[in-house]
């Protein structure tokens, strides 16, 4: 009997310990001593960086001279300024990346019609152009988030036609009370299995909404009302962050204030045009092929699948472990046209105003059909 | 401080762990013995090494001072004196002075013949503080992982330590310490105040006995758990709320480092839906 109880309690100690992570660990200290700003991570169950495939062959300097592609081929509306040699070389590269192997639909005619390359007829083709130049964009105008690193379709793709990490519209349920979840109490991965609302990527992965949920008074004032579920969708999109990148909230923030830019780290900022960049992605390159894109390629409420952290990052702080593919890629650092303005970088004192009257920044701007609903609690609290 | 007329009976001899008769005796009402020259010893020092750094410090604002254990880089050595190492001194100090007053409690309770309820449950206490500045930072391998000793900064190093793991709030020894502190207060509120409704009856009438507080609940809930249960619950409650805080903190990090949500996902893959 006394055996039997060693053994039933030897077997509950062990069934404990396999919610645990009993390896070792590693710490970065980010901030002063002693104020907990610290990555723990679990050296077993750290994302391993994923592997960077071999270029088809290497591109030298005499290859990017002679013929330009839109001399040698035709209906080449992006690529064009690329040299023949450049141009079949990028083509190569993506057969790897995003349709590998051979086959009808695979490789070239993934994308390309054998019998006549030039034909726009496959949707894939329409798409991958669109990708290109959003690429080229993101390489060019979005340095204030991937520096000189930049991306490439690999960085997403990884040799899926579809990357694995995207988003589209919920659905919001059954009508009506009984089961109805309201978007939220289900313990979804996109919020790091919290009971977050999970709706978040539409409000802040496209069009402009800003997060004004901390308040710059110690007190709760009448300036500033911020819904529950609305601060709670903030706190969802944080938690995305964290778990794309595979590091805790003190990465960029100090939680004396989550607010204040003084108290956060330098990666706050590259986050803040991350956001912004993730946006461009959105608005500009994968809603305009709504059209573009077979039933099959959206998600349930017909919108298509789009970017958010984990599309680049994949559990990882610096995609493919910050190991850039554009030296051997050049021909998607650009150009891509007229430099767009970059975003504006975050002011301590100039979004005081804002931060005070958050019911204004969510409806200012061309998206204010985006605005949440906790807005109109913001309204009434105004008035 | 005047003598009591019962304080007398109380001043029995022997009973002590160390120092044997050395130290067996009172200053005023209180007993010294071996263990209180050492909480007086540390604590004295310790408090005057607390002023000592917090004058090297910038403020004196008493809400600012702070003194922080080393940077994570001298894992776990001894850190200079101004870069952590008065932090450790202090917390040795600190860890010395609350385990003397803990051996303090258990001669005086030899001496008393009585049970080591008290040194027992103070000891959780000291549990939970040695968790947070030693146990927890031996797992990790660094005494930076300990807390601060400052008013508003160490809770700064709770709130950060908290967003460590996404949301505290899902830790499942959290849950249990938290849940323990709000039913020891459901407890202590409910205790309270049924004896405060005993010992004040209406005018003209007398106090009531404990048979009138086991009828209350009785009727209330259908049971009383008595005069004596409900302080052995009391303790239970207690107790508990502070083991299980000290758990929650060992077990992040040295045991869980990514968001405590994601922890319970081990329920989400059971083999029985999953």
């Amino acid at each position: 009997m006394k055996r039997f109880v060693h053994v039933i309690a030897a077997a509950g100690a062990a069934l404990l310990l396999t919610g645990c992570e009993v390896g070792m660990k590693e710490w970065t200290q980010t901030g002063y001593r002693g104020a907990a700003l610290e990555q723990i991570t679990d050296v077993s169950s750290k994302v391993k960086q994923g592997a960077i495939p071999p270029t088809p062959y290497p591109l030298d300097a005499s290859m990017r001279e002679g013929e330009r592609a839109n001399v040698t081929y035709q209906n080449v509306q992006v690529l064009g300024d690329l040299s023949t040699e450049e141009f079949n070389h990028l083509m190569a590269s993506m057969n790897t990346w995003i349709a590998p192997g051979d086959g009808e639909t695979q490789g070239c005619n993934y994308c390309h019609n054998p019998e006549n390359m030039a034909s726009d007829e496959k949707y894939t083709k329409i798409v991958a152009r669109k990708m290109i130049q959003m690429t080229r964009n993101i390489n060019a105008n979005w340095t204030s988030h991937v520096q000189q690193t930049g991306v490439t379709c690999w960085t997403c793709h990884r040799g899926n036609a579809v990357p694995v990490n995207n988003w589209s519209n919920v659905s919001n349920g059954k009508p009506g009370l009984r089961g109805n979840k309201f978007g939220q109490n289900t313990p979804d991965p996109t919020v790091g299995y919290a009971s977050l609302p999970t709706g978040m990527f539409a409000n802040y992965l496209q069009g402009t909404q800003n997060i004004r949920v901390a308040s710059d008074k110690a007190l709760a004032s009448p300036d500033h009302v911020v819904s529950i579920k609305n601060t709670e969708q903030t706190y969802g999109l944080m938690m995305h962050l964290s778990q794309s990148l595979g590091v805790n909230c003190t990465y960029c923030h100090n939680s004396q204030s989550f607010r204040a830019w003084n108290l956060s780290r330098a990666q706050r900022n590259t986050a803040w045009y991350g956001i912004r960049m993730v946006r461009d992605a959105n608005d500009e390159y994968i809603e305009t092929l709504t059209n573009v894109f077979p039933a099959n390629r959206k998600g349930p409420a017909g919108d298509p699948l789009k970017v958010n952290c984990a599309t680049c990052h994949q559990g990882q702080a610096k995609p493919l472990g910050g190991v850039s593919m554009l030296p051997e890629h050049p021909q998607l650092r650009g150009p891509v046209g007229a430099v767009t303005a970059a975003a504006t970088p975050p002011d301590a004192n100039a979004t005081t105003e804002a931060f005070n009257k958050p019911a204004t920044m969510a409806t200012a701007g061309p998206a204010s059909n985006t605005a949440a609903a906790g807005d109109a609690g913001m309204k009434d609290a105004e008035k | 401080m005047a003598l009591l007329s019962f304080e007398r009976k109380y001043r029995v001899r022997g009973g002590t762990l160390l120092g044997g008769d050395l130290f067996d005796f009172w200053v005023g009402p209180f007993y010294v013995g071996f263990f209180g020259v050492t909480t007086a010893f540390f604590s004295v020092l310790g408090t005057a090494l607390i002023l000592y750094a917090a004058s090297l410090g910038p403020t004196w604002n008493p809400w600012l001072i702070s003194i922080a254990p080393p940077d994570l880089k001298y894992g776990l050595n001894l850190a200079p004196l101004k870069e952590g190492g008065f932090w450790q001194i202090i917390t040795c100090c600190a860890i010395g002075a609350f385990v003397s007053w803990t051996l303090r409690q258990v001669e005086i309770s030899r001496k008393l013949g009585m049970g080591y309820h008290v040194p027992f449950a103070y000891s959780f206490a000291v549990f939970a503080y040695i968790s947070l500045v030693v146990i927890r930072p031996l797992l990790l391998g660094a005494w930076g992982f300990g807390f601060p000793y400052g008013i508003f900064s160490h809770l700064d190093w709770v709130s950060n330590t908290g967003y460590q793991y996404l949301h505290f709030h899902y830790n499942p020894a959290h849950m249990l310490a938290v849940s323990f502190f709000f039913t020891t207060t459901l407890a202590l509120a409910l205790h309270g105040a049924l004896i405060l409704s005993a010992v004040n009856p209406a005018k003209g009438s007398t106090v009531k006995t404990p048979e009138y507080e086991d009828g209350f609940f009785r009727d209330l809930i259908g049971y009383s758990i008595g005069t004596l249960g409900i302080h052995r619950l009391g303790l239970f409650l207690a107790l508990n709320a502070g083991f299980w805080s000290a758990i929650c903190i060992i077990i992040s990090g040295p045991f869980w480092t990514r968001g405590w949500p994601e922890w319970w996902t081990w329920w989400l893959n059971l083999p029985i839906w999953s």
